[in-house]
Formats: C-alpha cells, structure tokens, sequence
C-alpha cells in the first residue's frame, strides 16, 4: 500500500513500493493519460512533474513520489480551463498520433514555469521527448506562441 | 429493396482487402445490401446513406472506415464527405463503423485498409459520393414536405433554401424523410474549381482530446474485470517454444494464469500489466531456436551480396535498349555498390490489443491499419463465424505500416480463449516491440552507369538485391514470382515510376528472403530505391563533372512532373545562388505512391562527421491537396521519420535475433536535431496521389548529397550511426 497525491488529491493504492509510478498512476489510479513508451526513461511520453519538476514516471518508484505533488495530464487543467499549453497545442494543431503529446506537453509546461519566454536554444535543451511522427515543428511553434502572448 | 449506396467500389482496393481477409469473407461487389428502410445510428438518428447520419440538431456524422493514426485522414475524409453534402463544417463529428458491421452490411464502407498511403486516394471517389446521395436525398425530402420542385431547392451549410420563396429549412429536419427515401442511382461530384472546403487547412477534428489525455488508444482500453498480459516470442524467428517453468513464479503477486501463445510464445496473465510482466520476466523460458539461430547480420550480407552478380538469377522491372552491351562499350563507366539495413516501426505506443472471448462470441479493442484484416484474425484464431466476432478500433499511438499486420490481434484473441468471459488486455513491452517487429527489408544494390565521349548517360543498370515484402506478406501478388513492388520509385510506369530516361537501363531484383520478416514501413520500397539512385545520381554527375541539379535536368525531359517538383525545390532553396559560407546542399527527387516528390537540404559539417541540418525544402504534387496544413505535417514528418532511420535506425542480427532492444539502441530524433521543414506544395490536379509516406524517400539523400557536397566522401549505408556520423 503507498499513498500518492496526483492531481490533488490523496490516494491509498495497493501498489508495491519499488512499482514505477508510471504504472501507479495508469493501473492503480486508473489515470492513461500518461503514456508508456519505452520504460526505461528515454522517450519521455511518461512525463509528469513531481512537486513541480518534469520528469519520466517510469524511471520514479512509488516509494520515491510518496509525499511528493504529482501532477498527470489529467490535472493540468485548472477547473474546467485549460492550461495556456494544452490551448496553445490546439491552436497549432500540434498532435498528428498524439501518443507521446502527453508528455510532451508536461515537459513544455514545466519548461515555461521555469522559463517563460525561452529561446530556441533552451526549447532544444529542455525538450527531450520522442515523437516518431514528427511534430517537432508544431511543438516549436506553439512554445513561441505561448511565450509571444 | 435495392439500394445502391456507393455504386462504384474501387475494384483494386476489393481485390487487394479480400486477399488479406482470405477466403471465408470475400463478397461479391456489385451486391446491394438490403435492411430495413431506414437505417439508425445506435443513437437511433437516421442514415441517409451509409456514410451520413444527420441528427435532429444538425449534428452530421461521418462514417470513416479507414484508420487515423496521426496521418489526419479521418479529418481529410471528412472534409471530402462535407464537401459535397453541403453541411455546416462546425457540427460535422464522426465515427468508426465495425468491420463486423461492415461486413454484414456487404461492405458497404469499402476497403478499411488504411496503408501505402491509399487512406485518401483511394476512396476520395466513393466518400464523396456518399456525401453527394445523402444531400441530394435532404434536398428531395425538403422538396417534397414543400411539394415544390427539388430543381427549385439548394442546399448550403446544412441549410436548404426553395429560391423562388426564400423557405428555408435544415438537415436536422428533414433527416427523418431523407432517410426513407430511395437513393439516387447516380450523382454529380462538383468540379474541383467548386470546392469550398476541400483545400482548406481546416484543423484537425480529433485534436482536443489529445491534448488532455482522455484519447483512448488500445493501450488505454478498459473493461469491467479486465485483466492483463505480457507476453514474449521466441527472440529467433521462426523458433518455437520449447518450455517454461511456471512453479518459479507461481505466488508472485497478481498473477492468475501462465499461458502457452500458439508454438512460438508465452504468456503471463495478471491483475495489472506491471505485475504481469514482472512475473514474465521471472519465467524461466526454453526456446528451441532451429536453424535461424545461426543467421547473422553479416552471413545475410554476405548472401545479399552474391546476388549482385550478374551470373544469379534475377527478375527484370525496368529495361530498355542493351544497358549491359552499352556498359561494355562505354567510354566512360562509374559503379557503385549501397546498402540498407532492417529498420523498426517503432511506433510510440507498443503493439497491443484487447479481446474478450465467450463460447459464442468474440471481440476485440485494438488500433489497426486495416480494421478487416484484425477482423479475419479475430475469426481465425477464435474459430467463431464472422456474425459472431467484432472489432472496435480506437486510436492508433502510431502506425507507419505495423499494425497493418494482426499478429498482436491473434495472441490476443489466443490468450483470451484461455479464460472465457475474462477480457485481457495483450501489452508488448518496447523490448518486445523491438525483437518482434515487420521490418524494413534488408537490401544491397549495385549501380553502374556508362558515359559516352561527351559524358552523356547512355547506360544505366541498376541491380538490387534482397528482401521483398510481398513474398513473405502477400505473396498472392508476385507475378511469376516478381514482386513488382521491389521496384518503387525505378518502375517502368505506374504509381512509382521512374523520372529519368536513359537509352540503355536495366532495372532488375535478385530476390533474397533472410528469416527475418519484412513488412510495409513507411515509404516501404521507395526509401531504399530512392537512397540508392539520387545518391547515385549525383555520383554521376560528379562524374560527368556537372551540377547535381543540371545532371538531372537533361535527363527528365519526358518526366515533366518529376521535373516540376524538382524545380520547385530548387528555386526555393536557391540553388543557382551560393550557399551561404559553410553551407552545403544536396537535392534529390522520386515518385511514390502516385505523388511526386523532391527535397533539398542545406547542412553543414564540423570535424568530417557532426552533421547539422540548417534548412529543408520539400516540393510535393499529389494531384489535389485536400488539406494542405495536414500534408505539410506529412510531409515535415516524413523528414522526422525518414533522417531518424538515417542517422540512428538499422537493425542488426546475432544469432538470428534483433540486437537493438529500445530506444537507447535504437535511437530516434530529438527537437533539436530537426529544422523547419519548407514544403512546397505544388498540386497539379487530374489525378489522386498518396502523401504520407512518398516525402520520406527523399529525406536521406537529400541529406547524404549535402553531406557529400561538404566533405568529398560519399557514405553508401546507412545508418550513420555505424559510420560514427552524428547530429552535431
């Protein structure tokens, strides 16, 4: 058993403690908007942040996000508004399959949090995320958008 | 009662879907289908044909009965049907019908296969005349509530107007009347210079969902009791199952069943995946691996090699004139020998499906390109009849040609049948996804080109050898045991017809079919053929010491459409002016999947082998464009998939397995070894070209003449990785 708060609230999962969070959050909190891609944290479509950080839920054991905030992409949104990320994404028709666009948005929204206007430069350091159809374009695009408005 | 309701069903896309469905399936095609005079949508609003559901608030529903997988058909298709139904573009949604539904309907939605970029081309003409029937069909019931003549009516966004007294009305209104009456035998399609919205980059209609996590892809699937599994196949293909010793993992937590797939594989069944695969890693597994265990990478070079031999035999594709009497006699001649390796799809989500089984009844939930084949393979492997089994597709998280195949569909179905009335939900893991994979097939190629006195082309043979997909997938469709689709981009004529005219030109296959399956990977035959002769192109010109682009020039002459794209390529990339200082551009054009296509890359080159791509700009004419903010993803994309394949794909073989097991072996670009994608996009009309995947052929030479034009070395395989090339 392992309590984790994702998206606000507190939950008791039977779920071992050395589980991936990744696999906490799809199969014992039932939330799939969290992808899984690779399970060994190059991909990316996994990312959530903890307390606030991006990172690749498949490579962060349960016993490790325990008391930690744990935001999905369930709980991005703020009430029934969307985040400037998640209208940005839709305003550029960024998504073409949209598997990895999960992650990919929780990396950009931890991005901008920590750099609102960022440069070419810091998109290209801090988004690592796969997307095999190529939608890299669009993400770049999008970012500048945000940090434009 | 006869009803018509898509008249002339594309008799290929018939031919090619009844071979993949086998025999139990085939349907005649000029059947009618019968049924009750209206036919209901589950949420009882009226069909006004098969591909149109009007509900009484205007609301239009879409039949789409190919597969989105990101490539933006299911918006494409759409926007056909709306076209010419003349409805309100803001209320349009759609839906998938079953291939059960379609099925026992006698196809009345066509062919589901959604690959060799056919989605769009290949059912433009019947979409759009479901749209057409069911406006005519408004129209007259409108007409006929106001007993005046439907020739004094027009429709307009879902709005249908008597001209003469300015009555207006809606589709919504007049659905439950529409729906009842008999479907006009034949319509009138519009004339493109009409279309309003085909043409239009309208956005993408299944965007929102993507965006907040609540699209459903068959990883994601969910049902009441579900359990779920992980499974491994024997790492050697073509190598059984020999043993497992469950007692090892026996108590392990969540696990209910250990489950022997077909003779190949092996499965655990457990309440979460998670466990389950914790527990199959656990497995002490036997395989017994046969003869392939032998093979190797290098044993199947070695074999591919020999058929470059001109004393092996092999099937001919393309010939004019003597090419071998004029290389003999030549003044002049310059060889070169290229290769490329196995590639995995690699789609981001791993293959997967769903299926839950009873003694009578069998369904499955899985993303698939071709909705009818999964459904063969539901039938099959659950031995039910057709009436009895489904398929519901949900979102695919990439597809590129994988899940065309149903082999993830079959254990499924195969693992379900071990625990009746309990649905399982089948996950590869990407190690799984890796080692199991219908790859790109392996082949070499050797070129030579003969100059006269005044370096002028006379002779080209171009002699490919290995791996044809057909022979393994579809070997129905070799001809005299030719696989014609092994000369993509080099054929004679056709939909992949080569661009260039040369006096003496051999164009010939020696076939080579290694243990490893091959499968239909984005762009299929043409990346290969495309690498191997615009990179041997510009050797040529090289040769013949003129520019790449020149060289080219003279010899397309007859192919003016190749020529246009080219051109357009050029111009934009500013090929007759100077690059800036070091920059250095590469160009390369072919024709696939009934599109002409051309690219140019600007790079530039630190220390010989860190590449950086400044610029790309792609040219593409596929005869209409239906949604150009689509095509140019495409098209972008294509770069992204076809420079990944470049710089990090290739697999290899040890002991008859995959080497590469995940994406820290088996790399795949970032966003910041892409640049902005330039598209050009220069639609020519009169005839329906495919657009996802013919861009990616140009991708990689584009960039090997780039790399070429920088550094003097030309690099003849790929991947680049291999070579210690790498984004800089």
């Amino acid at each position: 058993m392992a309590n984790l708060t994702i998206n606000g609230k507190t939950l008791t999962l039977d779920v071992e403690p050395d589980t991936p969070l990744l696999w906490a959050i799809r199969e014992n909190a039932g939330l799939t908007g969290t992808k899984y891609g690779c399970g060994i944290a190059q991909c990316g479509a996994c990312t959530v942040h903890v307390d606030g950080v991006a990172m690749r839920s498949c490579g962060v054991s349960v016993s490790e996000a325990a008391g930690k905030r744990i935001t999905t992409i369930e709980g991005l949104a703020s009430g029934g508004t969307l985040h400037k990320v998640q209208e940005a994404w839709i305003a550029q028709d960024v998504p073409q399959c949209g598997y990895c666009q999960s992650g990919m948005i929780m990396a950009v929204a931890a991005l901008l949090s920590e750099k609102p206007k960022p440069t070419d430069a810091d998109i290209d350091e801090a988004i690592t995320n796969i997307c095999r159809c190529g939608t890299f374009q669009q993400v770049r695009e999008a970012i500048h958008l945000i940090a434009s408005a | 009662m006869n009803k018509h309701v898509s008249p002339k069903m594309n008799r290929r896309a018939f031919v090619i879907g009844s071979a993949t469905l086998g025999a139990g399936l085939a349907i005649g095609l000029d059947l009618p289908f019968g049924g009750p005079a209206v036919v209901r949508a589950a949420d009882g609003s009226p069909e006004i044909g098969a591909w149109v559901v009007v509900r009484p608030d205007d609301t239009v529903v879409i039949r789409i009965a190919r597969s989105e997988m990101g490539q933006g058909s299911l918006t494409g298709l759409a926007q056909l049907v709306a076209e010419e139904l003349e409805c309100d573009w803001t209320k349009v949604t759609t839906e998938y019908p079953t291939p059960g539904q379609s099925v026992a309907r006698k196809r009345v939605w066509g062919d589901f296969s959604t690959g060799g970029s056919r989605g769009i081309r290949s059912s433009q003409d019947y979409v759009r005349k479901g749209g057409a029937t069911a406006r005519v069909m408004l129209i007259q019931a409108a007409a006929n509530g106001w007993k005046v003549p439907v020739s004094e009516c027009k429709a307009d966004n879902s709005v249908i107007t008597h001209t003469p007294t300015g009555k207006t009305t809606t589709y919504g209104k007049v659905a439950e009347a529409a729906a009842k009456l008999t479907p006009p035998s034949d319509v009138k399609l519009k004339d493109p210079k009409d279309w309003k919205l085909i043409g239009k980059g309208v956005k993408r209609l299944d965007t929102v969902d993507k965006t907040t996590g609540a699209m459903i892809y068959g990883a994601d699937v969910k049902l009441p009791g579900m359990l779920n599994a992980a499974i491994k196949d024997c790492p050697v293909f073509g190598g059984k199952l020999k043993s497992f010793d469950e007692a090892k993992i026996a108590g392990m937590k969540g696990v209910k069943k250990v489950v022997k797939v077909g003779d190949t594989a092996v499965a655990v069944v457990a309440d979460t995946w998670w466990h389950a695969k914790t527990a199959l890693e656990a497995l002490p597994i036997v395989w017994d691996e046969g003869d392939n265990a032998k093979v190797s990478s290098e044993s199947i070079a070695k074999w591919l090699a020999e058929g470059l031999n001109n004393d092996q035999p092999a099937y001919v594709g393309n010939k004019n004139g003597d090419a071998k009497a004029a290389i003999a006699s030549a003044a002049k001649k310059v060889e070169a020998v290229y290769s490329y390796p196995y590639q995995n799809h690699a789609t981001m989500e791993p293959m997967n499906a769903t299926a839950l089984y009873t003694a009578d009844k069998c369904e499955v939930w899985c993303g698939t390109q071709n909705g009818e084949a999964a459904f063969a393979a539901v039938l099959e492997a659950s031995g039910l009849p057709a009436d009895k089994c489904d398929v519901h597709k949900v979102m695919l998280g990439g597809g590129f040609g994988r899940r065309g195949q149903t082999d993830y569909v079959r254990q499924a179905v195969l693992i379900a049948k071990e625990m009746p009335g309990t649905p399982v939900k089948l996950l590869w893991s990407r190690e799984e996804d890796m080692a199991h994979g219908r790859y790109h097939p392996i082949t070499q190629c050797k070129m030579t080109g003969a100059f006269d006195a005044n370096n002028n082309l006379v002779a080209l043979h171009y002699r490919l050898s290995g791996q044809s997909i057909l022979f393994s997938l579809r070997p129905e469709a070799l001809q005299n045991g030719m696989d014609p689709a092994a000369f993509q981009g080099v054929a004679q004529s056709g939909e992949a017809a080569f661009g260039y005219s040369v006096p003496n030109l051999l164009v010939e296959h020696a076939m080579r079919n290694p243990h490893v399956p091959p499968g239909f990977w984005r762009g299929v035959n043409v990346n290969h053929n495309a690498i191997y002769m615009e990179c041997f192109m510009d050797e040529l010109a090289q040769a013949a010491g003129q520019d790449p682009l020149e060289f080219r020039r003279k010899l397309m002459g007859n192919h003016p459409k190749h020529l246009a794209v080219l051109n357009a390529v050029a111009e934009k990339i500013g090929w007759s002016t100077p690059a800036p200082q070091g920059i250095y551009r590469g160009i390369a054009q072919v024709m696939g999947y009934g599109s002409y296509v051309a690219g140019a890359a600007e790079i530039s080159v630190t220390d010989g082998n860190k590449i950086k791509v400044h610029r790309i700009v792609a040219s593409t004419d596929p005869g209409y464009v239906v949604n150009p903010a689509q095509v140019e993803r495409q098209i972008a994309g294509s770069f992204v998939y076809g420079l990944s394949a470049l710089f990090y794909g290739g697999c290899t073989v040890k002991d008859g397995k995959i080497e590469q097991t995940n994406f820290d072996t088996y790399n795949s670009m970032r966003i910041n070894e892409m640049p902005k994608v330039e598209s050009v996009m220069v639609p020519s009309g009169g005839f329906w070209g495919g657009v996802g995947e013919p861009t990616i052929g140009v991708a990689a030479p584009a960039v090997l003449n780039a790399y070429f034009a920088a550094t003097g070395k030309r690099i003849r395989s790929v991947p680049l990785r291999d070579q210690n090339i790498t984004f800089a």
